[in-house]
């Protein structure tokens, strides 16, 4: 590993010519800055790959209307056949008593911004504009009074929004090979 | 019987598939082979003539000689799950989670055709051209790649039995056959290239702690997991069962996280991109817990076993010898033990591994039993390499101190033993019910 490391860096410090393929068998090949952009959706917590662009949940309940949302996931994001949208429970509920709602229980806003990009509409994924999914995103959180209707969400704003979850969720212990999934559990 | 004419049908017998496929097939189709008769087809071929044939033929065609099927008499199919819950394909197409018929498996290795199906949501099976088709790997490495299938090919490969289990695979009290209790779990030979190849490949930043692995189906579902898993044992896999991946399992190729749940095997895999924390993208989302025990427990698979046949549904003809078997696999490792109780739980006897146990793969077992005619329960438990064995729900229960209802819900990926119940007359029923 040392050893493959130490070529990687000697063929960077070589410059382009040699960066062209993998190090050790020479195959794959340096995909362009513009390729990674292209394909990395991956919206992760710091909000770093998030692109320009901007929205309100008024703008959001517009897209919602246009984009045909209402169809599955009902008026206001309750009553239709696919998963609702907004808590029917009250604020004062602690949230894991609440209903297992995406821009309710979501860690970070960040993760609802990523999968209505991803995963939104049903048989037109990845057809959303940024701000069609700003805007969105914005709309979500303001039915479920994460944030208030005027917020303008973007790639700055977005990362810092606070999901009522807060802390309390838990993460995944350290993984090893060989050995058991929980400390201490014999099962 | 003499024995000149014993040799004489015995080399029919075993020539039979030869002479039906090759000869009559694929040279002759003009003298219309659909013999309806044992004698219809002896004049066409030397092996047979002057001899009396004991079953009618299968007739040959271009497409049984190009690519086999199995007898029409084998009938083993697989079903939605959960019974009466959404079907595959729904109105759409859609394909949703389909089970495996475990009852009706040997060996342990499930054929492609039946290995189990489950999507994120609901997927088209993408149809995807293998020559258009790229893995890229990017983020924290110091040499973003970019691998066309060819490339992946090229590379140092690996063959190895793993099975899948979807975390759904949750057996209850409703449920009536091994299909419908254990079916969400299957067990193939892999082949492909090692992740950590690739990613030694690319040169891992002193950053990487965790990889998102991306699918190209149309909802890209994406699962965050430790860098030490794809450094451990993760196989980028283009092979199964000895041809390429079928569409419903991910072809041209899939992330293969041994003994972890079945949503981390990464199908149609597109993109890997090494972070430096869990991502919490959906996928994710779908494995967030409150507490610090369901989020491990929701991760790697615990030790699991089950009897595939008696199995429920099944008949006993009648007292006497059977060979009691099944399946048993833990995502810890290879499987050490397996014992079986054929008296509800109170004994448990050792039972014969099939073969040599592989790690995170099925493994199948046999127990020698005399039913001696009266009810009973039977029940398998297995041991994995690390120690982990496979509990009962009263043991689960009793370990968490909560009350063991009906209706009680294990932590993580039900893995406790399930009993099948035995009547008088020979019909096996869950045991839970």
């Amino acid at each position: 590993m040392g050893s493959l490391r130490l070529v990687t860096i000697l063929l960077l410090l070589g410059g382009p010519a040699f960066a062209q393929s993998s190090p050790t068998y020479g195959v794959g090949r340096p995909p362009t800055a513009e390729e990674i952009r292209a394909l990395d959706i991956s919206i992760g917590p710091t909000g770093e790959e998030l692109p320009p662009g901007r929205g309100t949940a008024k703008q959001g309940a517009e897209v919602f209307e246009q984009q045909g949302c209402v169809g599955c996931h009902g008026e206001a994001g309750v009553g239709g056949p696919a998963p609702a949208l907004k808590s029917k429970k009250g604020q004062d509920v602690p949230i894991w008593e609440r209903e297992r709602i995406l821009p309710l229980r979501a860690p970070f806003a960040t993760t609802v911004w990523d999968f209505i990009r991803r995963g939104m509409p049903l048989g037109r994924e990845g057809t959303l504009s940024a701000d069609e999914v700003y805007a969105l995103t914005a709309y979500l959180l303001f039915l479920n009074q994460v944030i208030p209707e005027d917020e303008v969400l973007d790639k700055q704003s977005l990362p810092k929004v606070k999901m009522p979850i807060g802390d309390d969720y838990a993460r995944l212990p350290e993984w090893k090979p060989r050995t058991p999934r929980l400390q201490g559990y014999p099962y | 019987m003499g024995s000149k004419r014993t040799s004489r049908r015995e080399l029919l017998k075993g020539g039979s598939a030869l002479a039906g496929g090759v000869t009559l097939g694929a040279v002759a189709p003009a003298l219309g082979q659909t013999p309806a008769s044992g004698e219809a087809s002896a004049h066409d071929h030397p092996m047979v003539t002057g001899s009396k044939v004991d079953h009618p033929m299968i007739p040959g065609s271009k497409q049984l000689i190009a690519y086999g099927e199995r007898s029409r008499f084998v009938t083993s199919v697989r079903i939605a799950h959960p019974v009466g819950g959404r079907p595959s394909p729904d109105a759409f197409g859609k394909v949703f989670h389909v089970a495996s018929p475990l009852q009706d498996s040997v060996g342990v290795i499930t054929p492609s055709s039946l290995h189990y199906v489950a999507t994120t949501r609901g997927s088209f099976m993408p149809d995807i051209d293998p020559k258009e088709h790229t893995l890229m790997i990017h983020g924290l490495v110091d040499q973003p790649l970019t691998f066309t299938m060819e490339d992946l090919k090229r590379l140092p490969s690996v063959t190895r039995l793993h099975f899948i289990e979807c975390a759904g695979n949750r057996h209850n009290a409703r449920q009536k056959t091994v299909q419908e209790t254990h079916g969400m779990t299957s067990c193939a030979e892999w082949t492909g290239v090692l992740l950590s190849t690739l990613l030694k490949e690319c040169g891992l930043k002193s950053s990487a702690t965790w990889f998102v692995a991306e699918g190209a189906e149309e909802v890209k579902g994406a699962s965050s997991m430790p860098i030490a898993k794809a450094m451990d044992d993760c196989i980028i896999a283009y092979g199964m069962n000895g041809e390429a991946l079928r569409p419903q399992q991910g072809f041209p190729v899939r992330l293969m996280a041994p003994g972890f749940e079945g949503i981390f095997h990464t199908k149609y895999l597109r993109r890997i991109k090494i972070v430096d924390r869990y991502y919490m993208n959906y996928n994710d989302f779908g494995h967030l817990d409150q507490e610090a025990k369901d989020a491990a427990l929701g991760f790697q698979i615990g030790p699991k076993s089950v009897i595939t046949h008696p199995s429920g549904g099944q008949q006993l003809p009648g007292r006497g010898f059977y060979e009691i078997r099944g399946l048993a696999w833990s995502g810890g490792g290879a499987i050490r033990t397996v014992e079986v109780s054929t008296d509800g739980g109170r004994k448990w006897n050792r039972a014969e591994i099939k073969g040599t146990a592989q790690r995170m793969a099925h493994t199948r077992f046999g127990y020698e039993w005399n039913w001696d005619g009266n009810e009973t329960e039977i029940l398998s438990r297995c041991t994995d390499e690390i120690g982990q064995v496979q509990p009962t729900r009263e043991q689960i229960a009793e370990y968490w101190n909560v009350p063991l209802e009906r209706n009680y819900r294990v932590p993580g990926l039900d893995n406790s033993v399930m009993p099948w119940r035995i009547a008088k007359d020979g019909s096996v029923t869950n045991g839970l019910a």
